[in-house]
């Protein structure tokens, strides 16, 4: 596996980003408060930009109003020829792409992190492409051990040969939050609290970073998504039954051939039918209905992370 | 002895609606299935109807089109000249008038139920509006016994200005249910099996009182809603406090003066205010944001029926 380069400068330019779903509401309402007060977003070494991602979903208190900004930071969205009839959410990655980006240039922010939420039980994942991200997982890592009584998860969901898609695949490099569960639209204070710490928590990393703290190597539990299970349908492609009690609200616990996974209107249960041990995240989340999704498939594998070395002492400011 | 029973006609036509709210999934699929598979709700000698209310909304997983078809059956929408510039929803409401009505009519049905979900802890709850019901409340009653232990909390929304001309109501016995905690756009299988249960137990006493069973005077807590509170706001009416984490998914438990209801943004708690105790219910429901509505206020009192029977035995 080959590691992504781990940064051999300071951090200066970090985003944090909320509403990129605009119905995600503990991430909105942390942009829209940082963006009237962002002294919660300064470090020594650097300031964290606030950006509210999705400002009109946000209005309307949606998902998009287009399509899925999270889906729309691919080469073909970001370098076709603008259009008047583009889709709101292609027009706004465009945009996006020139203050975050541009994707994959030397002039891109150097670190992004996107806030979201999910109806389904993940507690707090922190999302990341792949495991070859040393510094993103160094940043994990710091996070898990902020409150160690609570579970703080990796999820990578990247797919093999899959191009980078995501808000934060504008910047060098990046990694969402997803706090749940949390309805669309409800805006709960005991996520809202978590999130606020976990982003105070993860710009602290970056500062450690940058004032040249090294970090030992690590070996670190991560969920890599191997696919995806639809809800059980009837012919016309309406819900022909819904995630069964066993298995609702158990995100990250082991999924057995032959467990029930699915109850039917009728009353009948559907089983798990792979070969192996499943660890299910994101079951039930309102947003996948619509792309066929009831939960994702994770392998669990052990990662060994190699230090993070220390910043050469750079010239005194 | 002298009897002191109320006779009342016998049920015929009852209604059973589903997505009035098209992201409330529970109702939604629940009347869906019964559309293919009906033999869950037929009783004898009873005529069943489930209906998708807002279909357009059910479609797009939204709660509306244009506005909230569960505020508009009053006589004024009801009496609009149909026209392509009304809302969605006024149009519709004139259908469904028109199908299961018309309101306050000899012809319309005898018994609607609205099934709805929300995003606060409510757990099964039964939407009574009118006090002096003796019919229903003996139905709730007869729910609430049937599902215990599981509590059944009955919400009494008589009020001069807070009541709102709901889509049930064109029926002589308007029966809202209300199904929580589950987010919009989701469907959560425990819901699911409380919601159908509430509706069989509700059948079963219409099938019971149908058939002549006479019920002995009973009574039943209920919930009368007080006042909306809305969310505190700034100078631009953008929402400045939350939920306080102590009141969250705590709906149907007493507040007290001095308890801790918001938390704003910048970390600081604010109390109930008031000399009493007092009931919240919506806590944090996703579709209030909009109306401004952060909980509602309710005082517990206890209601009476008198005992009821069918005429037709």
């Amino acid at each position: 596996m080959c590691s992504l380069p781990v940064p051999r400068e300071p951090l200066r330019r970090v985003a944090v980003a909320g509403g990129t779903h605009g119905n995600e509401m503990s991430g909105v309402y942390l942009a829209r408060q940082w963006l009237q007060a962002p002294g919660e977003l300064q470090r020594p070494s650097f300031s964290a930009t606030p950006v509210l991602a999705n400002p009109a979903a946000a209005a309307a208190c949606r998902r998009y109003v287009d399509r899925d900004l999270n889906r729309t930071f691919t080469s073909a969205f970001l370098t076709a020829r603008p259009h008047p009839d583009d889709p709101y959410e292609v027009t706004r990655a465009r945009e996006l792409n020139q203050l975050l980006g541009p994707k994959a240039s030397g002039q891109a922010f150097d670190f992004v992190l996107d806030l979201h939420n999910t109806t389904a039980n993940v507690g707090t994942c922190l999302v990341l492409e792949a495991a070859s991200n040393v510094f993103a997982l160094h940043l994990c890592r710091h996070l898990q051990l902020q409150s160690p009584e609570l579970p703080c998860r990796v999820f990578l969901y990247q797919l093999p040969g899959e191009e980078s898609y995501s808000v934060h695949s504008a910047a060098k490099n990046g990694m969402g939050l997803e706090l749940g569960p949390q309805p669309q639209g409800v805006l709960r204070a005991d996520l809202f609290t978590r999130m606020r710490a976990l982003v105070a928590a993860a710009l602290d990393f970056i500062q450690l970073f940058n004032q040249g703290t090294a970090f030992p190597a690590f070996e670190m539990e991560v969920y890599r998504k191997v696919g995806s299970v639809d809800f059980p349908r009837t012919e016309a492609g309406d819900l022909a039954g819904t995630v069964h009690p066993q298995l609702q609200d158990r995100d990250f616990e082991p999924l057995r051939p032959g467990a029930p996974i699915f109850q039917l209107f009728s009353g009948e249960d559907a089983l798990y039918e792979g070969e192996s041990i499943v660890y299910p995240v994101f079951i039930n989340e309102a947003a996948y209905y619509e792309k066929g999704i009831a939960f994702f498939q994770t392998e669990k594998f052990t990662v060994s992370v190699p230090a993070l070395p220390a910043l050469a002492p750079g010239p005194a400011p | 002895m002298t009897s002191c029973h109320v006779v009342k006609d016998s049920i015929k036509k009852v209604a059973i609606f589903g997505g009035t709210h098209g992201n409330e999934l529970t109702g939604v699929f629940l009347v869906k299935h019964w559309l293919e598979n009906a033999a869950e709700i037929q009783r004898t000698g009873l005529e069943v109807k489930p209906f998708i209310t807002n279909p357009r909304a059910v479609k797009k997983c939204t709660r509306y089109i244009d506005c909230d078809l569960n505020r508009v059956f009053n006589p004024e929408n009801l009496g609009k000249k149909i026209s392509e510039d009304l809302p969605y929803e006024v149009r519709r409401a004139q259908e469904i008038n028109n199908l299961f009505g018309p309101k306050d009519s000899e012809d319309s049905y005898d018994i609607i139920f609205d099934l709805h979900n929300t995003t606060s802890n409510m757990g099964c709850t039964l939407i009574l509006e009118d006090s002096r019901n003796d019919f229903l409340i003996q139905m709730f009653h007869y729910i609430k016994t049937s599902l215990s232990p599981l509590p059944c909390y009955v919400y009494l929304i008589e009020h001069p200005s807070l009541k709102y001309a709901t889509t049930r109501s064109i029926a002589t016995y308007p029966v809202g249910i209300e199904v929580g905690p589950q987010p919009q756009g989701v469907l959560r299988a425990d819901i699911l099996d409380q919601m159908r249960k509430m509706i069989k137990y509700a059948l079963d006493f219409i099938h019971n009182f149908n058939e002549g069973k006479e019920f002995p005077p009973c009574a039943i807590e209920v919930y009368k809603i007080m006042e909306k509170v809305d969310y505190p706001r700034n100078e631009n009416g953008e929402i400045a406090a939350i939920i306080h984490p102590n009141l969250q998914d705590q709906d149907w438990k007493p507040l007290r003066p001095g308890d801790p209801v918001f938390l704003t943004l910048d970390g600081k708690t604010i109390p109930l205010g008031g000399d009493s105790t007092v009931y919240p219910v919506f806590v944090n429901e996703a579709a209030y944001y909009e109306k401004k509505e952060a909980f509602a206020k309710t005082t517990k009192l206890t209601l009476n029926a008198k005992s009821i029977r069918s005429a037709l035995h």
